[in-house]
């Protein structure tokens, strides 16, 4: 690791204002920038480390009916929390990477990181979730901007994130066995309002809805109103784990598998 | 800087390098050696320990972020003569071959019974509600994070289940 030195707020203002320290960063869960710091692909001059804000912590229903997840809750805590009252959700987070890396990673710090192949970017587009920061309300169809971007700004935290619960979803992952990370994985959620299909792992440019897979299913939530659907291989991710047709057709199989699941 | 740390019932001041991890700052700096640095990139499970009663790998933590929390090492589950139940089995079971990654498993296994104990569904549960059924596959999926490159899982598996239920 290069050098850095470390503030350690316990209020989510304090935090704010470390963050506006010249080469700040924020340290959510650290399950991801610990391993980068260790192979010198960061350098932050301040590590934040936001594990000390209780007010970002924990998981809440508002007026709504949404479910409001705080940004520094671990994935452990929604997978057992949330069995009841959103179970796709809570199948999700029982499935990110083992289970010391989910009683530490939170699901603020998996938003704001944005790996391709992460699995909370896709419940949060799937649901049309919105996620808040400290200083605005950011709906997740404008969070997510190419592959490890977002439009949060430099030092913004993500505080909660607030999922409207869907009427039937499911969530399948075919996941990498070594890291548990998603070669592809497709959220399926039906709103009153239509279908939502989110895809993470797949594009070359990160989390993505599958559009012409949402409008079969808005009239027909069935597997067979996919039949004869296919994702384009283009722009797909090809590496050692799978060429981007491969890919492409774990979309549709996946697809399939998730409105099956959902019921 | 400074950081508070009480491992084991035992407070430490520690002052340290801000890049210390927690792994590092029980072995290096508080000398208890039994949590083992495998991997250091948090895929192996070795240096698990548990940090308020929950599970985690204190390779991938700062030592930093843990001020004023409880830390719990193998070296604090027991003592020759004094095994902890779990600690006991993995004995009687040879649940290890060369041992390396033995105070992580049952660092592991202790943070996951009491998980279980709670009710957390896994991955694996046929349901998501009501009491957790520990067979093979449940410990098999709640352990997932724990390698052992000598391959005694059955074994690990058995002495899981010798405890499982008794304490």
């Amino acid at each position: 690791m290069y050098a850095f030195e470390i503030e350690r707020p316990t209020s989510l203002s304090d935090a704010v204002s470390a963050l506006k320290a010249e080469g700040a960063q924020a340290l959510g869960g650290g399950q991801t920038l610990i391993p980068s710091l260790k192979a010198r692909l960061a350098m932050p001059e301040v590590l934040v480390s936001l594990s000390a804000i209780d007010e970002i912590k924990g998981i809440c229903t508002d007026d709504e009916g949404r479910i409001c997840i705080g940004g520094g809750t671990p994935h452990g805590r929604v997978a057992a929390e949330l069995k009841d009252s959103y179970p796709a959700l809570a199948s999700l987070a029982a499935r990110i990477g083992d289970p010391a890396v989910r009683n530490r990673g939170t699901i603020g710090g998996s938003l704001a990181n944005n790996d391709p192949s992460a699995c909370w970017p896709a419940a949060a587009l799937a649901s049309d979730a919105v996620i808040k920061t400290d200083r605005r309300e950011i709906a997740a169809d404008d969070f997510f901007a190419g592959l490890f971007e977002t439009v949060l700004e430099e030092g913004e935290i993500v505080t909660e994130v607030r999922f409207p619960v869907p009427q039937a979803a499911n969530y399948q992952k075919f996941a990498q066995p070594a890291s548990r990370f998603a070669l592809v994985g497709v959220f399926v959620a039906k709103y009153e309002a239509g279908v939502r299909v989110a895809v993470t792992g797949a594009s070359e440019s990160g989390v993505f809805r599958w559009t012409e897979a949402e409008e079969k299913l808005s009239s027909d939530f069935s597997a067979a109103a996919l039949e004869g659907l296919s994702h384009a291989a283009e722009g797909m991710i090809g590496d050692l784990h799978g060429t981007p047709a491969y890919r492409a057709h774990l979309i549709g199989v996946l697809t399939k598998r998730a409105v099956a699941a959902a019921g | 800087m400074h950081t508070q740390l009480d491992v084991n019932g035992r407070a430490y001041a520690l002052d340290h390098d801000p890049r210390t991890t927690l792994l590092d700052a029980l072995r290096d700096h508080i000398g208890l050696y039994g949590t083992k640095k495998g991997c250091d990139h948090g895929q192996c499970g070795a240096c698990t320990v548990l940090v308020n009663g929950r599970r985690i790998n204190s390779c991938l933590t700062l030592a930093a972020m843990h001020d004023g929390d409880e830390i719990t090492t193998v070296e604090g589950l027991g003592e020759p003569g004094a095994l902890a139940p779990l600690q006991q089995a993995f004995v009687d079971c040879d649940g290890y071959q060369c041992g390396y990654c033995t105070p992580g498993q049952i660092m592991s296994a202790t943070g996951m019974l009491e998980e279980a104990k709670a009710g957390d569904p896994s991955h694996v549960s046929a349901s998501l509600s009501g009491d957790v059924a520990l067979d093979d596959s449940e410990i098999a999926e709640r352990m997932s994070g724990n390698l052992c490159r000598c391959s005694a899982y059955p074994f690990i598996r058995q002495a899981i289940h010798s405890v499982e239920g008794k304490e």
